[in-house]
């Protein structure tokens, strides 16, 4: 199964069969008549013949159903909103977040916790970084927030761990330095739109 | 007669004989029924596109091991209330009568054991177990006897859920019994015997002389009443889950349930069996096919047919399971049956 068709959401345009339910036969006759009807018509038959074809697209045609789960996993949204995943900038390799603490202001359940403090450089250095995992919501405003799509709502749904302390650390979700080149750029919640240059106007400054 | 010359010409069928083949039935047949839960599981899920029982060994064979261990093993439930005797018997008669009822259907090609095997060597085993002159009446009693198990589990277990199960084993008994039997005697007025080898000559002519052409409608109405006769799905009405948990099976656990289990799939065996034997030309050669397998290709079919109904039909309700069988299949059938009787005397 692809993800466009994963993610059609668009149930409106499909194809629907209204079905043609006739009133019930009143008189002996008439139920008479229908029963004969259904019993000559071979309905049965099309159901065992539609059984049978599925059985065919399942074995032969490679539309089985079937996910192995943990071995195979169906593609998830861009948009999904999984745990949490911190970015590093691409060119330095050093994370993008710059301590401005939007997403600790907006955080609606109040999990998330940031210290900040001036660097040799000048330059504001995140020294404690944690998200306490049993109260977020993921509802992804610190995402929507972030300036600098530093902190992203990752892929990474399997959360099911002995202690919530296994996620929330800024290590913990701080994309490896040794896998930067893997880093894929968020697409989700709070991104640029892909169409973004078409929406950019002058700033109004006439007034 | 041709027939009779026929089976003089076989060895002499002897105690040893008969044992070795009642071991046989019971060994292989217990075996297939465990085979038969896997294949149901996996056409089932064919059929609804998915994979079914993958993980247990090869394309998930071992999954009859797995499920056998904990049968097994499995603790052996007796409810406080229930009447313990009886609760005990029930299963054993569903399995026991399954069982006995394959003693008079052929059930695999006579063969005499090797003269260089110690002490069984040169036994002739039949093909059949125990060719009574009345087979065919004698295997539809033994399973209309069979339906004792679910009654008296039904009512033993001290649970609403098996009593209804035990009040829908008794209407459905009642409905297609007399079905099954008035389909039967139109093929057994066309041969004039009660015995299923007589069945099997009667039909050596090849295709065209199959029941099946003289009886259409006979044969219709024993497959929907076989259905009915071995629970299966369109008349599934002693354990449909949905209705009442499992009905009769609801309070068995362990190898009780495997009992009623092992009996329900030895019942749809024999119920192919007879249908081969009685409509589709039995064990007879087909063309350059031999005839052992042919039977085992319809009894094949059968069983195939059997889960491919319960993958596309729903189940009906009592009432109109007794609406079919009372009001539509037994009028039919007695129709045939005269029609049949006229069509000879003409």
């Amino acid at each position: 199964m692809g993800l466009e068709q994963f993610k059609n959401r668009n149930v409106g345009t499909q194809e629907y069969k209204v079905l043609d339910l006739q009133e019930s036969p009143k008189t002996p006759m008439a139920k008479f008549a229908q029963v004969a009807k259904r019993t000559f018509k071979g309905e049965l038959f099309v159901g065992l013949g539609v059984t049978v074809r599925e059985m065919i697209n399942a074995l032969f045609r490679g539309q089985m159903h079937t996910v192995k789960y943990p071995l195979e996993k169906l593609p998830i949204s861009p948009r999904y909103r999984a745990i949490h995943e911190m970015l590093r900038l691409l060119e330095s390799g050093h994370y993008r977040c710059i301590g401005c603490g939007l997403c600790e202001k907006i955080c609606i359940s109040n999990c998330i916790t940031m210290e900040t403090r001036y660097d040799e450089n000048q330059r504001k250095e995140v020294s404690e970084y944690t998200i306490n995992f049993g109260r977020c919501i993921f509802c992804g405003y610190c995402a929507e927030v972030c300036p600098e799509l530093a902190i992203v709502h990752g892929p990474r749904y399997e959360t099911a761990s002995e202690q919530r302390a296994s996620f929330s650390l800024f290590e913990d979700m701080l994309t490896p330095i040794d896998k930067l080149s893997l880093q894929q750029e968020y697409d989700g919640f709070g991104a640029v739109s892909p169409n973004a240059d078409e929406n950019i106007k002058k700033t109004p400054l006439a007034y | 007669m041709e027939t009779t010359t026929l089976i003089e010409q076989l060895p002499e069928v002897t105690a040893a004989g008969v044992a070795i083949k009642a071991i046989l039935i019971l060994a292989i047949i217990s075996a297939v029924a465990g085979f038969g839960t896997y294949l149901e599981r996996k056409v089932l899920a064919f059929m609804q596109r998915r994979l079914g029982p993958t993980h247990v060994g090869p394309y998930g064979l071992l999954q009859i091991a797995a499920d056998g261990i904990k049968l097994f093993t499995k603790e052996d439930i007796v409810p406080q209330h229930a009447n313990a005797l009886i609760f005990k018997v029930a299963p054993v008669i569903t399995a026991a009568t399954a069982f006995i009822a394959l003693a008079g259907v052929p059930v695999f090609p006579d063969f005499t054991i090797p003269e260089f095997i110690p002490v069984l060597g040169g036994t002739f085993v039949p093909s059949i177990a125990s060719d009574v002159n009345v087979g065919i009446l004698f295997v539809i009693g033994m399973m209309a006897a069979g339906l004792y198990g679910p009654l008296l589990a039904g009512m033993a277990q001290a649970n609403k859920w098996g009593i209804i199960g035990a009040a829908r084993t008794a209407i459905q008994f009642l409905s297609y019994e007399v079905v099954t039997g008035l389909s039967l005697l139109a093929p057994i007025m066309l041969v004039g015997s009660l015995s299923l080898i007589d069945f099997n000559e009667a039909q050596s002519g090849g295709f065209t002389s199959w029941f099946i052409w003289q009886q259409p409608v006979a044969f219709v109405l024993f497959l929907i009443a076989g259905f009915a006769e071995t629970n299966r799905t369109p008349f599934d009405l002693l354990e449909h889950e949905a209705e009442v948990i499992s009905g009769y099976a609801t309070e068995y656990s362990g190898m009780r349930w495997g009992m009623f289990f092992i009996g329900e799939y030895a019942n749809m065996i024999t119920i192919s069996i007879l249908a081969a034997v009685v409509f589709l030309g039995g064990y007879n050669d087909f063309g350059f096919i031999a005839g052992w397998i042919m039977i085992l290709f319809k009894v094949a079919f059968f069983f195939f047919l059997m889960l491919w109904v319960r993958a596309a039909w729903p189940h009906v309700r009592p009432d109109q399971l007794m609406w079919l069988c009372w009001k539509v299949l037994m009028p039919i059938a007695v129709i045939n049956v005269v029609v049949t009787g006229i069509v000879m005397m003409v």
